[in-house]
């Protein structure tokens, strides 16, 4: 028997585990699936928690709900990957397992430790993340009992894991104070490392008006250099202070650290990869899905659902021996929640910025793309069960995986 | 996409003004983006990161970071505002004749 190991089993490793268990020859494969946790998150969803929009008993699951018969889950921490012996050892028992493939899919995570100050004496008191079903259920607790003062978003650095969610934080905060009654109490203050709202610059001045109309206030080219949580003060890099009464970071994001222990990642820990075939660029035998490569592409599962439309023929072909024919285009499709019942939709890949227009058909669509809408927040809200029912188990949609630019429109910008 | 004159050279750059090809680069481009971007004059130090940056970028088929940036180079993040005022990762990248930093996804 060979061994298609599996490590992570967040959305790329589950996605990519029902895929091999439907496609391999099960006389000739073991796959295993390894992860710390028995818990799966739907982490589109902690963006809702802070504001009570959704309760923490919505979106987790048991991992093991969504396994295949036949793949044998591990729960364990990893202690090292060696590519050269093609082995990996597990903290459990020191189990060890030597694969013939090896599919990485050991996420990313925030890091608030990387800068200075975060972790003081403001930390889960008046500063908070979201990125973690903790940060985000401290975050609730604090909302609730907060009546007004100035509320600081910043992003520490690029690349984070779902790019377009610190935009969505602002405007559900204004959605959100605004139905408590007291928006006329409460500033709302983006910063950023980007120049603008978003990365690219039709998406970054259109969702930027979004903001102008929110009355959020975009502070762009920020980088922070530390936090002074006794004064409850941010300091930028280029000598700007912004005080704060409550701050919600969106910290340093970085891969596994098994990754690092293994000497296998870049700067951020991240896998190189090949954007185009998913391989690592360094073993012919080792894969990356999702948030664990240093694809140029969102971290999103929505990049990792497309992406493993690729994988799973790249894997297949590699295993006969056959060239790489398969190629990842980069494409990503994001919701943007923009309270009121409303939300936008961009849809983008490596060459083509977000436009606007209509997904995923020109003329009937139904959905408009860059544009706010009741019916893209409909599409938000069914996502979830789509997430759990059809996503996560690796069944392919009725839709092409392939970017295309067809209802797409590009705009002259002012 | 579009073609600049910088410093007496027709030169590829696209519509954030970035250069889209790094061999069209030469010195006196760089000397004049500097000025664009607001610094007088490009010192020994300017240098030692452009060059880095450009080594870096063709080595690795990827424009730096600022995080690559500091610890490729052992410069540190506050020296570097320093140097390149603002943005430096952005900054260094267009005068330095490459594209838009990858981590701006």
């Amino acid at each position: 028997m060979k061994t298609f190991l599996i490590l992570g089993a967040g959305t790329g490793g589950t996605m990519m585990a029902n895929k091999l268990a439907k496609r391999l020859n099960t006389g000739e494969w073991k796959i295993i699936l390894v992860d710390r946790d028995v818990t799966h998150y739907y982490q589109p969803g902690f963006l809702f928690l802070p504001f009570g929009y959704y309760k923490p008993e919505d979106i987790f699951q048991s991992k093991s709900k969504f396994v295949p018969s036949g793949v044998e889950l591990v729960i364990s921490d990893i202690e090292l990957i060696d590519p050269e012996a093609n082995k990996v050892t597990l903290v459990k028992d020191k189990r060890v397992i030597y694969y013939d493939q090896l599919l990485i899919a050991t996420g990313t995570d925030i890091h608030p430790e990387e800068i200075e100050g975060m972790m003081d004496a403001g930390w889960r008191k008046n500063i908070f993340d979201f990125y973690t079903f903790e940060g985000a259920m401290a975050l609730n607790g604090f909302l609730k009992n907060f009546n007004g003062g100035r509320v600081v978003l910043n992003i520490a650095e690029m690349p984070i894991k779902c790019p377009v969610a610190p935009l969505e934080f602002m405007y559900l905060a204004d959605y959100y104070f605004t139905q408590r009654g007291i928006r006329n109490k409460v500033e709302l203050v983006y910063t950023t490392p980007l120049s603008g709202a978003f990365t690219k610059p039709t998406a970054s001045k259109m969702l930027g008006d979004v903001m102008e109309k929110k009355h959020i206030h975009t502070e762009a080219d920020f980088n922070i250099m530390e936090v002074d949580s006794g004064k409850n003060l941010l300091k930028s890099y280029d000598g700007r202070e912004i005080e704060y009464d409550l701050l919600v970071t969106v910290p340093t994001n970085m891969g596994s650290d098994v990754i690092k222990r293994s000497g296998m990642g870049d700067v951020l820990n991240y896998v190189p990869t090949n954007k185009q075939t998913l391989r690592s660029e360094k073993y012919e035998n080792v894969w990356v899905v999702g948030d664990a490569s240093n694809i140029p592409a969102s971290k999103a599962g929505s990049v990792v659902h497309y992406a493993a439309e690729t994988l799973i023929e790249n894997i297949l072909s590699a295993i006969e021996g056959k060239p790489l024919t398969a190629a990842f285009d980069g494409h990503s499709t994001c919701h943007i929640v923009s309270g009121f019942q409303k939300s936008l939709l961009i849809d983008f890949s490596y060459n083509v910025e977000p436009l606007p227009g209509l997904y995923p058909f020109p003329v009937v669509g139904p959905f408009p793309l860059l544009k706010e809408s009741w019916f893209n927040y409909l599409g938000k809200l069914s996502f979830k069960w789509i997430y759990w029912n059809i996503m996560l188990r690796g069944i392919p949609f009725p839709l092409p995986p392939n970017y295309s630019i067809a209802g797409k429109k590009r705009v002259e910008l002012a | 996409m579009a073609v600049k004159t910088i410093a007496g050279k027709e030169v590829q750059v696209n519509e954030e003004g970035y250069m889209t090809n790094p061999a069209e680069w030469t010195r006196e481009i760089a000397v004049e983006i500097a000025r664009e971007e607001g610094i007088a004059e490009l010192t020994p130090e300017h240098w030692k990161i452009i060059e880095f940056c450009r080594e870096a970028a063709s080595s690795s088929g990827a424009v730096p970071t600022l995080r690559a940036i500091t610890s490729g180079s052992g410069v540190s993040t506050k020296d570097l505002f320093a140097l390149f005022p603002k943005g430096p990762a952005k900054k260094v990248a267009r005068i330095a004749g490459l594209g838009k930093p990858e981590g701006c996804v």
